[in-house]
């Protein structure tokens, strides 16, 4: 062997040839490692909707259920707040919910079914906190002339009573509306809709 | 030199270690490098003579470190990586586990100690230009450590699963979902589930207690073995290799690490208990800002904390977070042109010149197409990897501040000035006169590292001595 004179192209092209094939091994053998790490099956199957009943929800109150491990909130708005929303239009980001954050039967100018009740999912659209409650119109610390809606406290995101987001804000998009439907006046199926979900 | 041929381990001190201890120490440096390792890392290496206060920081992390995993390894023999019963398992470690209590608070403590230590020994860096070359690796294990660091300290602060681990991991994922295409799926693999939950757990346990630790572990070895090989910067910022005793072949400037800053440090590791004795025994939880008061209320994923700010060490980056609003993306835009201009004005190879006009025209077009939400997370992870540029774009013909002019010396002031700022607003709600400062200083943290190729160079320096001076 020695004396021979070296193949440098041969040795060069098994080098490339043996690193290739364990490069691709190697990758596949991550494959299952990384696959693990995917929502189980048992995290995928607790979707299940739920139902509220609102008919303890006083004008101008909020209740929150959970569906799907987040909070949903469920606004009884009276003829004020829905003035105070129809009133910041201008300043709003997405006034016509033209971005595709609610259902079709949701994109309307209160977006809700019936004007009175607004449902939404609780998570902030910017990194995903829970906004708080700043339904009643009055002067705040990040806003003078608040009309009510939601403050979120991680990054200072302002949602108007329709849940829309006002302009300049971190949050890109409006809160979103979950498919749901009226089972009665007064119960509400959060996680489908006629359609189904 | 073959194993066989190594000649027996000769002892310099008299005494004890003259007898049979060190027949044994043959035997064993025959079949493993002991000797030379005491050698080259602790007995012979040689450090500049002239190292100061700054210089104790390097050994202080590794102290640190130590104390972490030991007190790590304890904690984990009573802590539960379950949902249901972490926070439980957490207050149990605190109320009944026999010095339970103790052995928390010297890891809660020594998370904020790690940071404070690492940050000094960072500033170092900056004061005396050691990332400078020949030590670039040296800084970029470095600056992997630190990443490695703050990727331990979020994992293991959704541990106790309290209101501000479960919110703080929430943010902090959410942050994946802000990158166009892959994010939503990318977020959803972190978390292992649609919300922050079980699973998520879970799997940052397994990152705090195995992967991480591992990672730095190497990394830690990785930043002394690429110290040693070129030696250790010092205040002056001169090479002591360059002048050596022609009888021995040392550096005339100096001395053995040990013994000599084997007892500095030792000193210096001395003062560090009593301080942090006084804050793990008084103080642990610093006034909210080691451990968080909401971080006392269970994790509630239906409510968010009315105020949420990440542990202290976060917060400057967390500011720069918040401050990308809408509006700011006119005045980034407008920042990305002035330097594209300044770099095509000024700089002399001409693939640089067409870089900067390229690179500048694809990041206006993209501020515009893709939302600010996005540009806040960039920003922020830009803001944290900057700093493994420094080595490049300092050309100051000096390395240390003692020699460096006005120029470099209130670019460090202000930058300083500017961490801690931030650092300050992130720990404050949000108000427009607040964002409107954090945007402001977004601006200087950024210029100080994007200008320095130009100030360090224009800046008025003074000649470095031939030796280090004292």
């Amino acid at each position: 062997m020695a004396d021979k004179e070296l193949d440098q192209g041969k040795r060069r092209f098994l080098l490339a040839a043996t690193g290739a094939a364990g490069g691709i091994a190697g990758a596949a053998a991550a494959v299952p490692f990384v696959a693990s790490m995917l929502p189980s099956e048992r995290a995928k199957a607790a979707g299940a909707p739920v139902e509220a009943d609102v008919s303890k929800l006083e004008p101008g109150e909020k209740m929150v259920v959970e569906w799907r491990g987040k909070p949903v909130w469920i606004v009884r708005r009276t003829k004020e707040m829905l003035a105070a929303a129809k009133a910041d239009e201008g300043k709003v980001a997405d006034p016509a919910s033209a971005k595709p954050m609610q259902p079709d039967y949701a994109k309307n100018e209160f977006r809700s079914i019936k004007p009175e009740y607004l449902v939404l999912v609780g998570i902030c659209t910017h990194l995903g906190c829970s906004p708080v409650d700043k339904l009643q119109a009055q002067s705040e610390a990040f806003a003078s002339d608040w009309k009510g809606g939601f403050y979120c406290p991680c990054h200072g995101s302002l949602f108007d009573l329709a849940g829309r987001v006002y302009k300049n804000k971190p949050a890109p998009d409006n809160l979103e509306v979950p498919p749901h439907k009226y089972l009665s006046d007064t119960r509400i199926l959060i996680g489908e809709d006629t359609k189904g979900a | 030199m073959a194993a066989a041929e190594k000649q027996p381990v000769t002892i310099t001190c008299a005494g004890p270690l003259n007898g049979p201890l060190s027949g044994v120490l043959t035997w064993v440096d025959q079949r493993f490098p002991m000797m030379s390792l005491w050698r080259d890392h602790l007995a012979e290496y040689y450090a500049p003579k002239n190292f100061n206060f700054w210089y104790y920081f390097g050994s202080l992390a590794m102290v640190v470190l130590v104390l972490q995993i030991v007190t790590g390894i304890f904690l984990v023999m009573h802590y539960k990586p379950d949902a249901a019963s972490a926070f439980a398992s957490v207050e149990y470690i605190m109320r009944d586990v026999p010095g339970g209590w103790l052995i928390r608070y010297m890891h809660s403590t020594g998370a904020s100690a790690f940071f404070v230590v690492v940050y000094l020994h960072m500033f170092r860096g900056l004061l005396y230009g050691s990332y400078r070359q020949p030590r670039e690796l040296v800084w970029i294990f470095g600056m992997l450590i630190y990443l490695c660091l703050m990727a331990e300290a979020f994992f293991g602060y959704l541990l106790p699963w309290g209101q501000m681990s479960y919110w703080g991991a929430q943010v902090i994922v959410n942050l994946f979902n802000a990158l166009p295409v892959i994010g939503p799926d990318l977020s959803l693999w972190i978390r292992g589930d649609y919300v922050v939950s079980d699973a998520t757990l879970n799997r940052f346990f397994a990152f705090h207690v195995i992967a991480i630790p591992l990672a730095l572990l190497g990394l830690v070895a990785a930043h002394i073995m690429a110290l040693h090989e070129v030696g250790s910067n010092n205040p002056d910022g001169v090479e002591i290799k360059k002048v050596k005793d022609p009888k021995t072949g040392h550096p005339v400037d100096g001395v053995p690490f040990h013994p000599y800053y084997t007892v500095k440090d030792t000193l210096g590791v001395v003062v560090f208990a009593i301080v942090f004795c006084v804050i793990m025994f008084f103080m642990p939880e610093m006034g909210g800002y080691f451990l968080e008061y909401n971080n006392f209320i269970p994790a509630d994923p239906l409510k968010t904390p009315p105020h949420i700010a990440p542990v202290w060490y976060f917060t400057p980056y967390y500011s720069i977070l918040r401050a990308i609003t809408e509006d700011f993306m006119w005045v980034l835009a407008a920042g990305v042109i002035a330097y594209a201009v300044l770099v095509i004005r000024t700089a002399r190879v001409p693939v640089v010149r067409v870089a900067a006009a390229v690179i500048g025209a694809v990041l206006l077009v993209a501020f515009f197409v893709i939302e600010p939400k996005v540009w806040g997370v960039v920003m922020m992870g830009v803001s944290t990897l900057i700093f493994f540029l420094l080595p490049w774009l300092d050309q100051s013909p000096v390395k240390s501040i003692r020699y460096k002019g006005a120029l470099c010396k209130s670019a460090l002031a202000i930058f300083v000035i500017t961490f801690l700022a931030l650092g300050y607003l992130g720990t404050l709600t949000v108000t427009e006169g607040r964002t409107l400062a954090a945007q402001v200083l977004t601006l200087i943290y950024f210029a100080y590292f994007l200008l320095m190729p130009w100030y360090t160079r224009m800046d008025k320096t003074r000649p470095e001595p031939a030796r280090v001076t004292g």
